[in-house]
């Protein structure tokens, strides 16, 4: 019996319970840490030590806010459409876990290899945007509903170049398996997807394939400088606006989970996923350490640029998509294909 | 727009994006200037107008005030009030009421720039804070100054022979002044 779930058929089972457990813990932690490291981040970049009181240098600050949040009344005020407004918080987190059980964070840490696992994350990725979506039209708030309207232009607007630009990577990588994508670039950051299009020649533009995804990631994890549907200063918060206590953490969760999706698959697609950047020191527990690394680094940035740029105008965001993002996404795409054809 | 024009915005655009992102990571790593304030508190500049207050002189410890009045008359607020008394011996009189209606004044300085004697300053209160009007509508200010006589006269062992102190002035002070928490001056951004 117990054979059967260690080395047995079972086994993928097995993986499957341990790594949702896994997930549930470090997606919580995550959230609650991302949050103290923006709010750190904010001080920084403002010149403040930011957070501080709570604890050592305020590392028990996201237990505080923990606290405070679970013991809030989740208030689900009249006339609101009381099964959807519900499950809107409830959702909000399914699709992180789905796309974060297939991303590599080592040789052999996974949850499930999917040999289309970049199409499952893209898939499940737009599901997000339904939750929010789910919850601002159910609040009956008119805050709340311009938040999902705008959600949604915001992420049609968004998923065209991401996967222009996702599909250049793919005839580089010519597999959608996130394992083979990363093992594809072995040896040295000279042969991470961000620079090896460069000097094979077959497509010299992927650092701006590169730069063209993480706009999209920001825009399609609806962080600054392209949070139109959190808008405090226009929207007070949203489609969240109706929501309060732990309800609105999951909320908060989704997005930080989202932000660790989308982060990983940069750092899968682009950055090498688990290979050290030097060649040496690698295997076993090195790949996690480089993963997370890379991962954090990249987190890190979106922090950056959250605290550097003032919040587009909307119409400013999809002209950008529309107009910029787009016609740059498609040349690559047909340059990248002529030159992979010549080659 | 041409295209060569218009990807050359582009590329302009990302240009000034980068240089935000290098200026804001310089500010990331440079020191931090916060005040953590209740624990540490700036130091007020040389030319901070508190309220006014009656300058030790840290000759003799005592006030150099003369009650001439002449802040009083210059106060456009009537916000001050002077009485003294000329003692034995002593040339001119010395101060025994100062009271200051500081709910009144406006820190407009006439006050300091009348006085002949150089005998009232600008404190470097900025933190008074009270609970009532009492508070601040007649502060005592030499009740406050003999409040401060206890500070100088624990560096100055020997009392000055020289005027004697008006009684009330000599008196032990109760508190230099209820209204206003003592401002620890440790930090200089």
């Amino acid at each position: 019996m117990i054979e059967y779930f260690i080395s047995g058929p079972g086994s993928a089972y097995t993986r499957l319970v341990i790594y949702l457990v896994a997930f549930m813990a470090f997606v919580g932690l995550n959230a609650a840490y991302l949050v103290l490291a923006e709010r750190k981040g904010a001080g920084w970049f403002q010149r403040r030590p930011g957070p501080n009181e709570a604890g050592p240098a305020g590392i028990l600050q996201p237990i505080a806010d923990g606290i405070k949040l679970i013991a809030k009344q989740v208030f689900v005020p009249p006339g609101v459409d009381g099964i959807l407004f519900r499950l809107a918080p409830a959702l909000v987190l399914m699709p992180a876990f789905m796309c974060l059980a297939t991303i590599p964070y080592a040789e052999t840490i996974y949850g499930r290899n999917i040999n289309v696992g970049l199409l499952m994350v893209f898939s499940f990725g737009s599901i997000t945007v339904f939750c929010l979506m789910l919850g601002g039209w159910a609040s009956r708030n008119k805050y709340a509903v311009i938040s999902a309207a705008r959600v949604v232009s915001q992420n049609i607007a968004y998923e065209i170049p991401m996967l222009l630009v996702v599909l250049t990577v793919l005839m580089l990588t010519g597999t959608m398996d996130m394992q083979k994508i990363v093992q594809q670039q072995a040896g040295g950051f000279w042969n991470w997807n961000i620079l090896r299009g460069v000097w094979t020649l077959h497509n010299p533009l992927v650092p701006v394939t590169f730069v063209i995804f993480f706009i999209c990631m920001l825009a399609e994890t609806n962080r600054a400088p392209f949070d139109m549907a959190e808008a405090e200063s226009e929207l007070i918060a949203g489609a969240m606006t109706e929501y309060s206590g732990f309800s609105w953490g999951l909320f908060f969760m989704g997005e930080y989970a989202n932000i660790v999706v989308s982060c990983s698959v940069a750092t899968v697609l682009f950055l090498g996923g688990w290979q050290s950047p030097i060649g040496i020191l690698s295997g076993g527990a090195w790949g996690l350490i480089w993963f997370f690394l890379k991962l954090y680094l990249v987190i890190f940035t979106v922090i950056w640029v959250r605290w550097t740029f003032p919040r587009t105008q909307f119409y400013g965001l999809l002209n950008l998509s529309w107009k910029i993002l787009i016609p740059i996404s498609l040349g690559t795409l047909l340059l990248s294909s002529a030159l992979i054809k010549i080659l | 727009m041409s295209a060569v024009a218009a990807a050359k915005e582009v590329l302009l655009g990302f240009k000034s994006l980068l240089v935000g992102m290098r200026i804001t990571l310089g500010q990331f790593f440079s020191p931090k200037i916060t005040v953590q304030y209740p624990r540490e508190t700036l130091k007020m500049p040389e030319r901070f107008r508190g309220h006014i207050r009656l300058v030790l002189d840290p000759e003799t410890g005592a006030s150099r005030c003369t009650a001439c009045k002449l802040c009083e008359r210059a106060c456009p607020s009537e916000c001050i009030s002077v009485d003294g008394v000329k003692l034995e011996g002593a040339k001119t009189k010395s101060v025994t009421e100062y009271h200051l209606n500081f709910t009144t004044c406006s820190l407009c300085g006439l006050c300091v720039e009348a006085c002949p004697f150089d005998a009232i300053e600008f404190s470097k209160t900025y933190n008074a804070i009270g609970v009532s009007r009492s508070e601040f509508d007649n502060m005592d200010m030499v009740r406050q100054l003999a409040g401060r006589r206890e500070v100088w006269l624990q560096n100055h062992p020997l009392p000055p022979a020289a005027p004697a102190m008006p009684a009330a002035t000599a008196a032990p002070a109760k508190s230099a002044a209820p209204t206003l928490p003592p401002t620890p001056e440790t930090k200089t951004p």
